[in-house]
């Protein structure tokens, strides 16, 4: 059957093709940034190594306890403070935005390219922004998080009313309900589910994305990380690295039980 | 409890009072009252608001009013220098763009290989909970983290920072590809064992052939997450490119018409791929 040899043979030579390509471009990017796959891979033992000597944290490590404790705490609060405070802002910007709930196109645009720019400045720009004139107080983490989480949650609200609501607001619509009406009694009910769901997800996304403005501008349980880190205290580290790996976990265990009882 | 209730007015209330709408109710109690305690209990370290807003609007001005205007630590006259500065600018872009490709590249082929054993028609449940389980501890432990303890092996640099960030992608990719060789139709697999396929031949004769194009768009998903991962770990963790500049500019010399400069360059970027991945989500309808 030729046509289908010619077929395979085909695809054979496409898969060969986007094959070479890769190698190239990895070629090219390793020469690039000096990258080295093997020496990455010689320091695997050495990283393993450092690991189980540091697992098991010492006296000093558990005496510093309660202060990583308290970073960590305040670090749970950042994260949840600004993911809350950002989904309110995004709720307004998403129903504005949404196909099925916006005003008129021009507002609709608007309140899309506003977050779409939101989102796509990294979390480390806008801590460096606010790091200017908030210092080190705890504004310049949570405004970095309120930003970028503000443009993540209005694009994954704008998707969740258009799939939950479209059909409500249409029917509310029909009986010539007001707009105030339809948000509160088609939009909310029939979307709140899913986006407790994305608050969830972005509550335990920006604990991690904390500990890096954390460390870029010195605050929070990054900076603690950072500062056992620099100075070889690494049982301290390893200490702070567990607690994390803890919070985050029960955070995410926590999160699919209310998810499951939700949605 | 009553579900029908009729007020002294003869008002009739319908309620069902599901346990889903009470722990809705209960997770939203539960945000506010934390998000209230937060705003009491916030370190201000004695900074006012208002002044230090105000400034920001400031610098905001100052950084994105005046693109054109950088002078810099990369050494090049105001005037003469904004050609060479757009291509240092560039040269740092595309280091960072090589380290996310890096990451990438590495880790979709690691997630490709571990996906295969965490689908579950491919695999056991054992085998597939485990590798499923062993990435959330992973996934637990922030980038930046993974890059600097892989800078105590590796010393700060690329090894360190694409070995770094390699983790979360593989969590990422792992799952979106375990997920897309989970929908594929089981006859398919199970004429293909009737017929005395072995295991490697499903795999590259079913299995890869038929989830190519998800498993393509879901890995530029992720380059394009791993853009502004790369930007994120030059500032914190030495790994170089375009991010390293930025901390330099804004942490040293407080530079903000290169800070400006260079996150117009930044968004330009990252809304390029946006553009490119949202195409592809809509071509292969893939929802993250």
């Amino acid at each position: 059957m030729p046509a289908v040899g010619r077929y395979f043979c085909r695809q054979k030579l496409k898969f060969t093709l986007i094959f070479l390509g890769l190698v190239l471009i990895y070629w090219t990017a390793s020469r690039i940034t000096e990258f080295n796959l093997i020496d990455g891979f010689r320091a695997a033992p050495r990283v393993i190594t450092w690991f189980f000597t540091n697992l098991i944290p010492d006296a000093k490590a558990w005496e510093r306890f309660p202060r990583i404790l308290d970073k960590l705490i305040e670090t749970i609060f950042m994260s949840v403070m600004a993911t809350v405070t950002a989904a309110v802002v995004s709720f307004i910007f998403a129903v504005m935005g949404s196909r099925t709930t916006r005003i008129n196109t021009v507002i609709g645009g608007i309140s899309r390219v506003v977050a779409s720019i939101n989102r796509n400045i990294p979390i480390a720009v806008w801590a460096m922004v606010f790091l200017l004139a908030f210092g080190l107080s705890g504004f310049t983490g949570f405004l970095a998080l309120f930003f970028y989480t503000f443009g993540f949650l209005t694009r994954a609200f704008i998707e969740t009313i258009d799939e939950a609501s479209a059909s409500s607001v249409e029917a509310l619509r029909a009986v010539g309900a007001s707009y105030p009406h339809i948000i509160t009694q088609a939009v909310v009910p029939s979307s709140l589910p899913q986006m407790i769901s994305w608050i969830l997800y972005m509550i335990e996304t920006n604990i991690r994305s904390a500990t890096l403005v954390g460390l870029l501008t010195g605050s929070g349980i990054g900076f603690m990380f950072s500062i056992y880190y620099k100075s070889l205290q690494y049982k301290s580290a390893a200490l702070v690295i567990l607690s994390l790996v803890a919070v985050v976990l029960t955070i995410e265990l926590i999160s699919n039980v209310l998810r499951r009882l939700i949605l | 409890m009553n579900t029908i209730k009729r007020t002294a007015g003869g008002r009739i209330i319908l309620k069902r009072p599901s346990l889903a709408r009470i722990v809705l109710n209960g997770t939203v109690a539960a945000l506010i009252l934390l998000t209230a305690w937060g705003y009491f209990t916030i370190d201000t370290k004695g900074i006012a608001l208002v002044e230090a807003a105000r400034q920001t609007l400031r610098y905001l001005g100052v950084m994105f009013g005046a693109p054109w205007a950088v002078a810099s630590h990369w050494g090049l006259p105001q005037d003469a220098g904004s050609v060479q500065t757009f291509f240092t600018a560039c040269r740092q872009i595309v280091i960072t763009l090589a380290l996310a490709f890096l990451t990438t590249l590495i880790g979709g082929f690691v997630a490709l290989v571990l996906g295969l054993f965490a689908a579950r028609n491919l695999t056991n449940d054992k085998v597939s909970n485990a590798i499923k389980g062993l990435l959330s501890v992973i996934r637990a432990v922030p980038t930046v983290l993974w890059v600097l303890i892989f800078a105590i092996g590796a010393g700060l640099g690329a090894e360190a920072a694409v070995i770094g960030m390699s983790f979360h992608t593989i969590g990422h990719l792992l799952k979106a590809y375990s997920e897309s060789f989970e929908e594929l139709d089981e006859g398919v697999l199970e004429a293909l064992r009737a017929s005395g396929a072995t295991w490697l031949q499903i795999v590259f004769q079913a299995v890869l052939p038929s989830s190519a194009s998800y498993l393509l768009s879901w890995t530029f998903i992720r380059f394009e997450i791993n853009f502004a991962v790369a930007v994120a770990m030059g500032a914190a963790a030495g790994a170089g490119g375009i991010g390293y500049e930025l901390y330099m500019s804004s942490g040293y010399y407080f530079d903000m018409h290169e800070l400006g400069y260079i996150t117009y360059l930044i968004i330009f970027i990252a809304l390029v791929m946006e553009v490119i991945a949202v195409g592809l989500k809509k071509r292969y309808h893939v929802h993250d």
